[in-house]
């Protein structure tokens, strides 16, 4: 058995699409069985359950979903409650809600009218970014399934009623942050709008919203059937669960699996994903999750395991658990830039620090690679990320500076031979030059 | 932020063909009543859908249909990396994933073909055919590089599997998406290590189960409708 996480404890039996995703299937598998029983209970038990579980959300920032879904009004006024699911996922190296997207809507759309009735809302929109369209198309052929089978609409044989649907982006990341994913939801710019007043006070619409994660909504059905001491046995006491990790980069065989929280970040590379390309020894560094956790390098790597008080002790991030491993033959400076170049794209111009910012370094770090830069430059560039570091509305400016601080903690060294290369072969030529004359 | 504007050269008019229009009532009927603003990106994708670009007479169009202003529209047309601002190809666009788990993998090769066989990005090629750029992440990582190609993802490509797609794509056909290797999926290479055991799948796990946990008396539902 590879890793640490038996079949029989996984929730996503469809990862990867070898079997029938439609309503029969996902029956056979599990989903929709005892969902009736499960929104007959009050939102307090179920809040209670996904608490007891531990369960945090798996969009990158680890917040615990129990206590979020409490931060909704405890009565519906005439505003209503939505439940907005976030399915843009763009971050470099995540790709691991398009497998349940495409492969186990069901167990999505199951989530989706129970975390309903634990915030009172009959409402959950799910938007999913604009390039997924075999996706969305699988997802709203998943949605009208539940339809006619009256699981969703009104008279629903659950007991409870939830409409759920779907609302598309336009291929920008920026909408992956929870308010700018409102105002792009509501047919807007996705510039992120500033908190409080928090979602779940003035959302979409001005009415009370909760944003949740893909990977975050579909697993709640199968706790709730399996009970939450059983989703909490694995991992550690802060980390519970099991969660979909993928790898990218230089592996053998790059997939996305589902394991235990927890499980040692060399395992996972071993014996998932084939290992690293030339053996483990020739590990050079792995950004753990997502890119714009800082990186570790080998050294660490070695002993790190996939929770995220370990990681984050490391100075990175579990995120969303999508790793992308590096070799020794691997250009980390140009990594970085191109991660610079993605930030700098996708910010929404919003704030001065991340507009301007983000241009900057990318274009201080593109000289980097090249070696054509002053020593001096390298602290001037670590200054300025830190300046752009916490000074922007949402985390964009955040994590366009974390990949470039985790790149010089740990292979400053690199960059500066560059510097020194750059240099001495410039050198040489006007030496030679002279010694012509 | 990348910088965006509309093509000097503009067709005179825009009508929306029937199948997009009745698609994109559809869209609007997907929010409540005085929310049809909601739906402007889904009808901006209709409308590159139809025309392969979205066309400035199109934008008024759609600022008409939904009832907002000009600018509302075309400010999210101009945000949005999607909408393409000028006409592309008229037999594929080749948006090839530039993003650091795709350059580590290759696609530096990958856009190198492109650029042989079709020109410098953001152009269309002499022929009119084809039309490439480099994008940013689109989430299919594990199967690194990617590019896609008519929205469909075409992944672990190799430089002579993509000249291949471009043969096809060039003569009229449309290949079937997915992976190049063969790969089920985001499954590693080889087929899947993990569930493989027949007891997930022989339906047992459908057969009527007892919640655990629940409270001593199980409270009912409040009867309330949407």
């Amino acid at each position: 058995m590879p890793g640490l996480l038996a079949d029989k404890d996984r929730i996503f039996l469809n990862l990867y699409g070898q079997r029938d995703w439609g309503l029969e299937g996902a029956k056979a598998r599990g989903a929709w069985n005892g969902t009736a029983d499960m929104v007959a209970q009050t939102p307090e038990w179920i809040c209670d359950q996904i608490k007891a579980s531990g369960l945090r959300g798996r969009g990158g920032a680890g917040f615990a979903t129990g206590l979020k879904w409490t931060f909704m009004p405890k009565q519906e006024s005439e505003r209503p409650h939505y439940l907005l699911v976030n399915a843009d996922e763009s971050e470099p190296g995540a790709c691991k809600d398009r497998d349940i997207l495409r492969n186990d809507p069901h167990l999505l759309i199951e989530g989706c009218v129970i975390a309903c009735r634990a915030m009172r809302s009959h409402n959950a929109y799910i938007y999913i970014r604009g390039e997924y369209v075999h996706e969305r198309e699988r997802l709203l052929a998943a949605i009208r399934q539940a339809y006619d089978a009256k699981l969703l609409g009104p008279g629903s044989i659950l007991g409870y009623d939830v409409d759920v649907r779907v609302q598309h982006g336009g291929g920008a990341y920026i909408c992956g942050d929870e308010t700018a994913l409102m105002e792009s939801f509501e047919g807007k710019k996705g510039q992120p709008r500033l908190k409080p007043p928090f979602p779940a006070g003035a959302g979409i619409y001005g009415c009370p919203t909760t944003v949740n994660n893909v990977e975050t909504i579909a697993v709640v059905g199968t706790i709730l059937r399996r009970g939450a001491d059983w989703f909490a046995q694995f991992g550690t006491e802060k980390s519970t669960g099991t969660k979909l990790f993928a790898g990218s980069g230089h592996l053998n065989k790059p997939c996305v699996v589902e394991d235990a929280v927890g499980i040692p970040l060399k395992t996972l590379i071993e014996e998932h994903m084939g290992g690293v390309r030339g053996g483990w020894g020739n590990l050079k560094a792995v950004i753990p999750g997502g890119i714009s956790v800082r990186m570790i390098p080998a050294e660490e790597a070695e002993v790190a395991v996939m929770t995220y008080e370990d990681l984050q002790a490391r100075g990175s991030g579990l995120g969303t658990g999508t790793m992308i491993v590096f070799d020794k033959d691997a250009d980390l400076v140009k990594a970085i830039a191109r991660a610079s170049y993605f930030y700098k794209h996708e910010s929404c111009g919003q704030c001065t620090p991340c507009r301007e910012g983000t241009g900057w370094m990318w274009r201080v770090m593109e000289r980097m690679v090249t070696g054509e830069a002053e020593m001096s430059e390298i602290d001037l560039l670590l200054d300025v990320a830190s300046q752009v570091e916490g000074h922007t509305i949402c985390g964009l400016g955040d994590a366009a500076a974390w990949p470039i601080q985790g790149l010089f903690r740990h292979f400053r060294h690199e960059v500066e031979d560059r510097i020194n290369t750059y240099r001495a072969r410039k050198g040489s030529y006007a030496g030679a030059s002279i010694a012509a004359e | 932020m990348s910088v965006r504007r509309l093509s000097p050269n503009q067709p005179a008019s825009f009508t929306f063909a029937p199948e997009t229009l009745k698609a994109a009532k559809q869209w609007m009927a997907n929010f409540p009543p005085g929310r049809q603003q909601s739906a402007m990106v889904p009808v901006l994708w209709l409308v590159q859908k139809q025309e392969g670009w979205v066309p400035e007479p199109a934008i008024r169009a759609v600022a008409e249909l939904l009832g907002v202003p000009v600018i509302r529209v075309l400010e999210v047309a101009t945000f949005y990396t999607m909408f393409m601002l000028e006409p592309v190809g008229t037999h594929a666009l080749v948006q090839v994933c530039g993003t650091t788990p795709c350059q580590t993998r290759g696609s530096e090769a990958l856009m190198a073909v492109c650029k042989r066989r079709i020109g410098p990005q953001n152009h269309r090629s002499a022929d009119g055919k084809f039309y490439w750029q480099e994008v940013e992440c689109l989430g299919a990582c594990a199967n690194a590089p990617m590019a896609a190609i008519n929205d469909r993802y075409y992944e672990d490509l190799t430089p002579e599997g993509l000249e291949k797609l471009l043969d096809a794509f060039a003569a009229g056909k449309g290949p079937p998406p997915g992976s190049e290797i063969g790969r089920q999926g985001s499954a590693p290479e080889g087929g899947p290590l993990t569930l493989t055991d027949p007891k997930l799948f022989d339906g047992s796990l459908g057969k009527k189960i007892k919640i655990p946990n629940l409270p001593p008396k199980a409270g009912k539902a409040p009867k309330v409708s949407a």
